[in-house]
């Protein structure tokens, strides 16, 4: 896509920093790492659940579950988007009964939320489901909110907000770009 | 999505629509792991089981994996339906669309019907098996069965043997092994071959012992025991003595090689008991397999854009 890149509003080192933050909160409102569970949002929220696992053992020295989730088969618009592609969900544990931390990179409309909850949902009964995410974008279309936000970052609904990570595009970044509006987040 | 909007016979699937099914069919698998299987995934669309001819297995496959996606599934089958009143196929696929579904899964004792029937409906249409022709998902469903025992399919050799002529089983199989780049071979006497084995772009070969040692799979097709004008060979137990799969065949395999069946089988005739039984044989991974690659086919014909009937 023909993307003109207007702003980085984040660069790596902004995003290490949120990182790093949000971790400190998640152990601070927990008390600690004990009864924690992450589960990144396929794919570029995983990433970011991989590394705010990595902060906490850094800062606490406890090990936290990580688990991906794929929402494909939760989403509400199946009939109308032509690319289902999927990815595979792993969560080598059970969520009932712990605190559940849902990451993502980018939130927007809260239907990859609503649809995380819902996929969640069929694993366990989770005894908290919170949500961190590293950009809120605003335009909910759901009532839906993050308990942990990297940045807020208002945007028109024709922009593009894109999350770069090194695991996926070689670099660390959020970019606003002027472009068609995909709905996917 | 795929590049049909139905899956008629193997022609209609390229070798990157057969790669997305096997694909997407393993995170069905994990969900059907799961304590809770059922997925919200085709909520509200109406999928129809048109089965002409009795089956217990593919229709409750598909049946399954319908209500796996929160589908509603409706059976039609050939005792309770109108055809047995005389009913023909076109009033039938008029019936069926004027109650709007939007997946119609046909299996017919003609070849050539699910064909009729995509031209008369709107919706999607999927070969549950057509009189001797072809039978899709079952070849797509042997392919993963493969890929998860074996590792991958390029270059894997294959021996389809026993009823080539009258196997519609072979008529999927053998199209689809070669898209991903398998090496199709088929074994039969030359009364069960078809008149020109040759443009089937298999292997052929007469002698099971011969080709044996040299195979990954062992695919022993059904002899069709109910067929009327009988079978052309001499006993079922001559047929078994020089096509059946046994342990001292089994012995003769690979170590890693393994044996397939389509179900039902005829234990003693193509496949003896204690192979059926033993971990070589996959026998039943193939029908746990078969739920999830239905709900990969369901799945990537009612999530395309195109289709829009779901719509």
């Amino acid at each position: 896509m023909a993307n003109r890149t207007k702003a980085v509003v984040m660069d790596a080192t902004a995003v290490d920093r949120a990182i790093t933050r949000i971790a400190h909160e998640l152990l601070e409102e927990n008390k600690g790492a004990e009864g924690l569970a992450l589960v990144g949002i396929v794919t570029r929220g995983a990433h970011l659940a991989q590394r705010l696992a990595e902060r906490v053992r850094e800062i606490e020295g406890a090990d936290v579950p990580v688990g991906t989730l794929d929402i494909s088969f939760y989403r509400d618009d199946i009939s109308t988007r032509n690319n289902p592609e999927v990815h595979r969900t792993d969560l080598p544990f059970d969520p009932s009964g712990i605190c559940v931390v849902l990451v993502d990179d980018v939130l927007f409309t809260g239907r990859t939320i609503r649809a995380a909850m819902d996929a969640l949902m069929d694993y366990g009964r989770p005894s908290c489901i919170r949500l961190a995410v590293l950009v809120d974008r605003g335009h909910r279309e759901l009532p839906v909110r993050a308990d942990y936000v990297g940045k807020n970052v208002p945007t028109s609904s024709r922009e593009r907000v894109r999350v770069l990570l090194k695991e996926t595009d070689g670099e660390d970044a959020v970019v606003i770009s002027e472009g068609e509006v995909t709905k996917e987040c | 999505m795929l590049s049909s909007r139905h899956i008629l016979g193997m022609d209609d699937l390229t070798a990157e629509d057969i790669t997305r099914i096997l694909e997407t069919a393993e995170s069905f698998a994990a969900v059907n792991e799961r304590r809770i299987k059922k997925l919200p995934t085709l909520r509200g669309l109406t999928v129809v089981n048109l089965f002409l001819e009795p089956s217990t297995r593919t229709r409750t496959s598909f049946e399954i994996a319908a209500k796996r996606l929160s589908a509603d599934g409706i059976n039609f089958t050939a005792s309770a339906s109108a055809t047995v009143k005389g009913e023909s196929l076109r009033d039938t696929a008029a019936t069926l669309a004027a109650m709007s579904c939007d997946l119609v899964i046909i299996r017919h004792k003609y070849a050539g019907a699910p064909r009729i029937l995509s031209e008369m409906m709107d919706c999607s249409i999927v070969n549950g098996g057509d009189g001797i022709h072809q039978h899709p998902t079952q070849a797509l469903l042997d392919l993963y069965t493969m890929q998860q025992r074996l590792g991958h399919l390029e270059g894997l050799r294959v021996g389809i043997v026993g009823d080539i002529a009258h196997s519609r089983v072979a008529g999927s199989l053998i199209p689809a092994l070669l898209k991903v780049g398998a090496h199709p071979i088929v074994v039969a006497p030359p009364t069960l071959l078809p008149a020109r084995p040759d443009v089937l772009g298999a292997e052929v070969s007469w002698d099971l012992d011969e080709v044996l040692p040299t195979l990954d799979v062992a695919y022993m097709l059904r002899i069709q025991m109910e067929r009327s004008d009988g079978m052309p060979f001499p006993s079922l137990r001559e047929y078994a003595r020089f096509y059946g799969m046994n342990l001292t065949r089994l012995a003769a395999m690979k170590p890693a090689a393994i044996v397939m069946h389509p179900g039902p089988m005829n234990r003693g005739v193509e496949i003896s008991a204690d192979v059926a039984d033993s971990d070589r044989s996959l026998v039943l991974e193939q029908v746990e397999s078969g739920v999830a690659v239905r709900m990969a086919v369901m799945y990537l014909l009612l999530g395309g854009a195109d289709s829009g009937a779901a719509a």
